[in-house]
C-alpha cells in the first residue's frame, strides 16, 4: 500500500504574525518557514505505519512555491520515499488543494491519503475533507490515535463530546490532530541521503484542474486588543457582576 | 435569499453552537432561516429548533443511518437539502469542521470557516494565524455561502413561537464504508483545560504546591478546568501540562479566572480570545488588569476561600 | 556508553553567520570539490543573528559580486550620518569621527543577508544543516588536535534522561574545524581554555547590545539616515550609546549598547536602552508606532590586544568567535568576513592551520584592527577623557608607541555600597513595558522538558555571597528576564527562566563569579528573529 502525504509550507508557528500596516496582507519577509505541524505529525504517523510494514512507500506531496522543496526535503529526511512539488507561487484555496490532490490521488491510487487537520496559515480545516468528498472515498478528521487491520483503519477522533471511534474502509483520508503523535527528530545523516531522493516537479498549470470559484480577501486588519474591564472592590460584587454577564 | 442552518445535538438535545448559528444567519438579512435536523428519532429535537427565535421552518431527516453524526452520511443529503438556498451555515464546531467541507466539495463550492462578523450578506470577517490577523472576504453574490459560524463570535438566539416542522425524504444511497464504533465522553472529575467552558488558573502568587490546591478547589467548585501559569509550572506548583499561555495550551474559555497570576504577554497570548477574564492579584499594577473584565485588588489567601463559601 | 555515529567531513564549520558562510564560500570558490559541512544551532539560517547593522561592503564585493543586483533582503544606502551626545533634556551634535563615516555602505539587516548567504553557500555544494548546535569540541587522544565536533544530543527530559524521542547527537570529524560562532560562542572559550589561546593576549572585553525593529507611520523618516549617540542615559563612567537607523517602508531600527566593563552592580542595560527611547528628541520618532522585533547580543569589544591565537592544531578560531570587531567603526561584519575569506585562502594554500593567526594579523583587517586599538580601552577611565583619547589616536592613525591594557569585564563589578539597588524607574510609556513583554518580540522558544542549557555551578553562591555583595547582577543584565531571585515557602532560590534566553551570552561574560555556563540547548531552539 502507498500512503500519501500533503505537507503545507507554512510561517512557521514561532514567528510572530504581524498585518501589513496597508492591510495587503501578512508581513512574512525573512520569516521561518515550516511544515504546517499538523501534517508533520500525519507524516510521522504514515512512517510509522511504514516501520510497522503497514504500508510500502510514503509520498510527501506540497502545493506551493518552488522554496517548498526545502519542507518537501525535510519530509524525505524524515523517511518518506519520494516527493510531489505542484508548483504554484499563487496561493490556492482549499478546494482547489483538494481538485489537485484528487488529481494526484487518481494518478498514484494511494491505500490512505493523511494530511493534517488544518494549515496553521488559514486555518481552514477542509482540505483532507474536500479531498475525500471528490474521491468518494471515507474521511477521519481530527485522528488521536489510528489503527490499520486488512482493508478497514479504525480512527479515534477528538471530537468536542469526547473521544470518538469510526471505522472506514480503505482507501481514505485520514487527517490529523495534535495528539496523534510525537513526530521524530530529524537526523543530519539523513537529510544527506534525502538529497538524493526523487522529488518531482510539476508546474500547477500542467495538471489541467480548474481553480474553483472563490471568496476575495479584501482586506486583513489586526485584531481588536482586549480592553481592560473594571475593578470591584469585594468578593460580592464579583459574583454580582458575574452574574450579569451570565457566566455564573 | 434562504438560510439553511444544520442542527448540531448528541441525540437527545441541540447544542447551543446551532442557536449561534441562527444568531449569525439573523444578520445576513434573509426571507427565511431554516433549520434542518438529521437524525434517528429526532421529532424532539425538531421541536427544540422550531422554537429557536428566527427560525422560519424546520426540516426534519429521520433515517436510521443519521443516528451518528458520520460526515460521509450527511454530507449526501446536505448537499441535496441545500439546493435553493443562498446560504449555508454549520457551527464551527468538530461537528461542523467535519462535515460542511465534504457538502462543499460535493457542491463544487467554496467555504468560509469560522465566520466572525456578518457584514453584509457576501461580506464577512473570519480570523486567520490562530486569531492573529483577521481577514475581511468578499464572496461572490450568485452563489451559496458556505460556512461555518465561530461560535465565540455569536451569543446564542432566544426561544419564541414554534415554527412549523416538515419531515423530508431523500431518495439517496449512503454509503456504508464509514462506520460508528464508539463515543467515549469525556474521562475524569475535571474537564479538558482545553475544550473547558470554565477554567480557573494560578501563578506565583500562590506560593507552594500545597496552596495551590486552593485553584483547585475554586475549580472543582465551579465545574471548571485547572490551568497556570509558566511562573507555578516553573515554580513546580503545577505540572506542565497545565500552562496556559504561547509556550502552553491556548484557549478560550467563557470563563477565565487568573489567580495570582501577573500575566505576562506570553501568558495574555494563550486567553485572548476568553469570554469573561476575572483577575485577583494583590499587585494593582499588574499586567493582567489591563485586560481583565473584572479585576480584585486583594490577598487570594482571603478572596478565595470567600468566594468558595459564597459559592456554596 | 555505545559508540556515536560519526560522519567525515574535509571542513567542519560551526555557525553559519559572516564568518562562517564567507568561508564556506570561498572555500568552494577555490576548490569546489572540498567536502564542506557547517552546522548552525538556529533553526534556519540568521535566526539567531543580529546586527545594527551598517556595512562595509568591500569583501561582500570580493566574495558574491552579484550581491547588488540580486541580494533580496532589507538593503538601504547609507545617506546621512549624524553623532550627537545626549543629557536628560537635548543633545548636541559632535563632529563624525572618520571611522563613522558611512557614505558608501549600507544598511542591513544581518540576519536576512547571513540567509541569503546561507543560499549562496547551498547553492555551491556546501552541506549546510541548521538546527544543529555543536555541543562539545572533540580532540585526539592526545588531546592536543581538535578532530572535529559533537552534535547536542534532541530529545532529552529535563533531567538529561533520554526521552521517547530521544535522538543522540553524532560525531562530525573533519581535517579542519573552523569556529565561527560569533561573540564568546561556548565551544571557542573552552577551545581558547583548552590550547591557553590568550596566554599572550589581554582579557577580551564585550558590550550586549539591544536591538528593535520599529514600523513607524508615513513621512516621519529619511531612509538612510544614520543616527549614532553617546551620553545620556549611560552613567559617565560607563561605555556604550545608541544606534537609530532609517530603513525603508517607514521601519526604523533602534539599538543601545553598554560596554559590560561597567563598574556599579545595579546597572540594568535593557532599562537604559528604554529609558534612552524616551529621550525628548527620540521618543517623537516612535509614538505611534508598533515593535515588529527584538532582540540582544553580546559583541565583542577588546579589539587586537585582546585577540586569542586564531590557530591551533586542527582547528580556527574565526570572526567574532576570535573577536575581529572593529569597535570605533562599530561594525564586525566586513572584519568577520575577511577573517573567514583569509582563512579559506590560507587553508587552501597552505592545508594546515599553522601560520593563519600571523597572516590575519598582517592582512587588511588585522592592520585595520591595530590602528584603532586604543580607542576603546581609552574609555575605561571614562566618557571624556576616553574622548580625548580617542581623538589623539585619530589623528596619529594608531601610531602611538604604546598599546592601552583591557580588564576582564567580569572583575569590574564594585561591591554594593551598603544600600540596595534602586529598583524604581521612570516612568515610560513606549513598549515594551518590560523585558519579558520585549522576549516575546524575540518570538523566542525552547522546548519545555529540556535541560536547563545555562548551567550555574553553584546556586548556594547566588543566595549568599553574591546576594549580599552584588544584589545578583544576573536578574538585571540579562536583557531577556531569565535570572530571578524567588522567595516563597520553599525559601529564596535562583529561578531560571531558560525558555525566555536570546543566546546574547552576557550571563557568561558578566557573573561576577564565572558562576553561570551557557550551553547549547536542543536544536533550533532560541529565538526567531525576523529582520534583525
Amino acid at each position: 500500500m502507498k500512503i500519501l502525504v500533503a505537507l503545507k509550507r507554512v510561517v512557521d508557528y514561532n514567528v510572530r504574525i504581524q498585518v501589513k500596516p496597508d492591510g495587503s496582507g501578512v508581513a512574512v519577509e525573512g520569516a521561518k518557514m515550516s511544515i504546517n505541524p499538523f501534517d508533520e505529525i500525519a507524516l510521522e504517523e504514515a512512517l510509522r505505519l511504514k516501520e510497522a510494514d503497514k504500508a510500502e512507500e510514503v509520498i510527501v506531496v506540497s502545493i506551493g512555491p518552488e522554496a517548498a522543496q526545502q519542507q518537501l526535503r525535510t519530509g524525505l529526511a524524515m523517511g518518506a520515499d519520494r516527493a510531489i512539488l505542484v508548483q504554484s507561487d499563487e496561493a490556492v484555496s482549499p478546494l482547489h488543494a483538494a481538485r489537485i490532490l484528487h488529481t494526484l490521488v487518481q494518478a498514484e491510487q494511494p491505500g490512505l491519503v493523511l494530511l493534517g487537520k488544518q494549515a496553521i496559515d488559514d486555518d481552514s480545516n477542509q482540505t483532507g475533507q474536500m479531498l475525500a468528498a471528490l474521491w468518494g472515498r471515507p474521511q477521519a478528521t481530527f485522528a488521536s490515535k489510528v489503527a490499520l487491520e486488512g482493508e478497514t483503519a479504525t480512527v479515534t477522533r477528538e471530537v468536542d463530546a469526547g473521544l470518538e471511534t469510526i471505522a472506514v474502509d480503505l482507501p481514505a483520508v485520514i487527517t490529523s490532530d495534535l495528539r496523534l503523535n510525537e513526530p521524530r527528530f530529524v537526523k543530519l545523516p539523513d537529510i544527506m541521503k534525502a538529497k538524493r531522493k526523487p522529488l518531482d516537479i510539476r508546474p500547477l498549470e500542467e495538471l489541467g484542474v480548474t481553480p474553483p470559484p472563490a471568496c476575495q480577501i479584501v482586506r486583513w486588519r489586526a485584531p481588536e486588543p482586549r480592553q481592560a474591564g473594571h475593578k470591584v472592590e469585594t468578593v460580592d460584587e464579583l459574583l454580582t457582576a458575574l452574574k450579569e454577564r451570565g457566566v455564573l | 435569499m434562504r438560510c439553511l442552518i444544520i442542527a448540531e445535538h448528541d441525540g437527545q438535545n441541540l447544542n447551543t453552537a446551532t442557536a449561534r448559528a441562527v444568531a449569525a444567519a439573523s444578520q445576513l438579512g434573509v426571507e427565511a432561516i431554516d433549520v434542518a435536523v438529521l437524525a434517528h428519532g429526532g421529532q424532539a429535537l425538531a421541536e427544540q429548533a422550531a422554537i429557536l427565535e428566527g427560525v422560519s421552518q424546520v426540516l426534519l431527516l429521520d433515517r436510521e443511518e443519521n443516528a451518528h453524526p458520520l460526515a460521509a452520511v450527511l454530507a449526501p443529503q446536505i448537499a441535496a437539502l441545500a439546493e435553493g438556498y443562498s446560504h449555508l451555515f454549520m457551527p464551527s464546531t468538530t461537528f461542523g469542521k467535519d462535515v460542511l467541507p465534504r457538502v462543499a466539495a460535493l457542491m463544487g463550492l467554496p467555504q468560509i470557516s469560522d465566520l466572525m462578523t456578518v457584514k453584509g450578506p457576501h461580506h464577512f470577517e473570519r480570523p486567520v494565524y490562530a486569531g492573529n490577523a483577521i481577514i475581511e472576504l468578499q464572496c461572490p453574490p450568485e452563489q451559496p455561502v458556505l460556512a461555518t459560524v465561530r461560535t465565540a463570535s455569536f451569543k446564542p438566539v432566544g426561544t419564541g413561537d414554534a415554527a412549523p416542522i416538515e419531515t423530508r425524504a431523500l431518495e439517496i444511497d449512503l454509503p456504508g464504508h464509514t462506520r460508528f464504533v464508539a463515543l467515549e465522553a469525556d474521562a475524569g472529575d475535571r474537564p479538558d483545560l482545553q475544550s473547558a467552558e470554565r477554567v480557573v488558573s494560578g501563578g506565583r502568587g500562590l506560593g507552594s504546591e500545597e496552596n495551590f490546591r486552593l485553584v483547585e478547589q475554586l475549580a472543582d467548585k465551579l465545574h471548571a478546568a485547572v490551568g497556570a501559569s509558566r511562573a507555578a509550572v516553573d515554580a513546580g506548583y503545577a505540572p506542565n501540562d497545565l500552562q496556559v499561555g504561547q509556550t502552553g495550551k491556548i484557549i478560550a474559555p467563557e470563563l477565565y479566572i487568573a489567580l495570582g497570576i501577573s500575566g505576562a504577554i506570553q501568558h495574555l497570548t494563550g486567553i485572548k480570545d476568553a469570554g469573561t477574564i476575572v483577575a485577583i492579584n494583590k499587585d494593582p499594577d499588574a499586567p493582567i488588569f489591563e485586560v481583565a473584565d473584572l479585576g480584585l485588588v486583594g490577598d487570594l489567601f482571603e478572596i478565595v476561600p470567600q468566594l468558595l463559601e459564597k459559592l456554596d | 556508553m555505545s559508540e556515536r555515529e560519526q560522519m567525515q567531513f574535509q571542513t567542519l564549520i560551526v555557525g553559519a553567520g559572516p564568518a562562517g558562510l564567507a568561508c564556506a564560500i570561498r572555500l568552494k570558490q577555490l576548490d569546489p570539490e572540498q567536502e564542506i559541512c557547517v552546522i548552525e544551532k538556529a533553526a534556519v539560517p540568521g535566526g539567531h543573528t543580529l546586527s545594527g547593522a551598517v556595512i562595509e561592503p568591500g569583501p561582500l564585493d570580493a566574495l558574491l559580486p552579484h550581491w547588488r543586483e540580486q541580494y533580496p533582503g532589507i538593503c538601504v544606502p547609507a545617506q546621512r550620518d549624524e553623532f550627537r551626545l545626549l543629557n536628560a533634556r537635548g543633545s548636541r551634535k559632535l563632529p563624525l569621527p572618520p571611522g563613522m563615516k558611512n557614505h558608501g555602505n549600507f544598511i542591513v539587516s544581518l540576519g536576512n543577508l547571513v540567509a541569503w548567504m546561507a543560499e549562496q553557500a547551498e547553492a555551491l555544494g556546501v552541506e549546510l544543516f541548521p538546527g544543529f548546535p555543536g555541543s562539545e569540541v572533540l580532540f585526539d587522544e592526545s588531546g592536543q588536535r581538535v578532530t572535529g565536533v559533537r552534535i547536542g544530543d534532541m530529545g532529552l527530559n529535563a533531567d538529561g534522561s533520554p526521552g521517547p524521542n530521544y535522538t543522540e547527537g553524532m560525531d562530525l570529524l573533519a581535517e579542519t574545524t573552523i569556529f565561527a560562532e560569533g561573540c564568546r560562542g561556548h565551544l571557542g572559550k573552552q577551545l581558547i581554555r583548552h590550547f591557553r589561546l590568550d596566554a599572550d593576549s589581554q582579557p577580551q572585553t564585550y558590550g550586549i547590545g539591544m536591538k528593535e525593529l520599529w514600523q513607524l507611520p508615513e513621512q516621519r523618516l529619511e531612509a538612510g539616515h544614520i543616527l549614532h549617540t553617546i551620553g545620556w542615559p549611560l552613567p559617565g563612567d560607563t561605555y556604550g550609546g545608541s544606534f537609530v537607523y532609517a530603513l525603508d517602508d517607514n521601519r526604523l531600527a533602534i539599538g543601545f549598547v553598554v560596554g559590560l566593563d561597567y563598574a556599579d552592580p545595579c546597572l540594568e542595560p535593557f532599562e537604559l536602552f528604554q529609558q534612552f527611547k524616551h529621550h525628548p528628541e527620540i521618543r517623537p520618532l516612535l509614538e505611534g508606532g508598533e515593535i515588529l522585533s527584538t532582540g540582544a547580543r553580546a559583541l565583542v569589544e577588546g579589539g587586537w590586544q585582546s585577540l586569542p591565537r586564531m590557530d591551533m592544531p586542527g582547528a580556527l578560531l574565526i570572526g567574532d568567535d576570535a573577536g575581529t570587531l572593529n569597535v570605533p567603526k562599530i561594525k564586525g561584519t566586513h572584519m568577520a568576513m575577511q577573517s573567514g575569506m583569509l582563512a579559506a585562502e590560507h587553508l587552501h594554500e597552505q592545508q594546515q592551520t599553522t601560520g593563519y593567526h600571523q597572516r590575519f594579523l598582517a592582512s587588511a583587517a588585522g592592520k585595520e584592527l591595530h590602528r584603532v586599538r586604543n580607542i576603546r580601552p581609552g574609555f575605561h577611565k571614562g566618557l571624556w577623557p576616553g574622548m580625548a583619547n580617542a581623538a589623539l589616536e585619530t589623528l596619529l592613525g594608531g601610531r602611538t608607541p604604546w598599546t592601552l591594557h583591557n580588564h576582564a569585564d567580569h572583575e569590574q563589578l564594585h561591591p554594593l555600597a551598603g544600600q540596595p539597588c534602586n529598583t524604581q524607574h521612570p516612568a515610560r510609556s513606549l513598549p515594551p513595558r518590560d523585558r519579558l513583554a520585549s522576549v516575546y518580540f524575540a518570538a523566542t522558544e525552547h522546548e519545555e522538558s529540556q535541560p536547563v542549557h545555562l548551567k550555574v555551578a553553584d546556586t548556594e553562591l547566588c543566595i549568599n555571597q553574591c546576594r549580599e555583595q552584588y544584589a545578583n547582577p544576573c536578574t538585571r543584565f540579562c536583557p531577556a528576564g531569565v535570572y530571578e531571585m524567588v522567595e516563597d515557602e520553599q525559601g529564596l532560590r535562583l529561578q531560571i527562566n531558560a525558555a525566555n534566553c536570546v543566546h546574547c551570552k552576557t550571563c557568561d561574560i558578566k557573573d561576577p563569579y564565572q558562576n553561570i555556563h551557557w550551553t547549547a540547548p536542543e536544536g533550533g531552539s532560541g529565538p526567531n528573529y525576523q529582520n534583525l
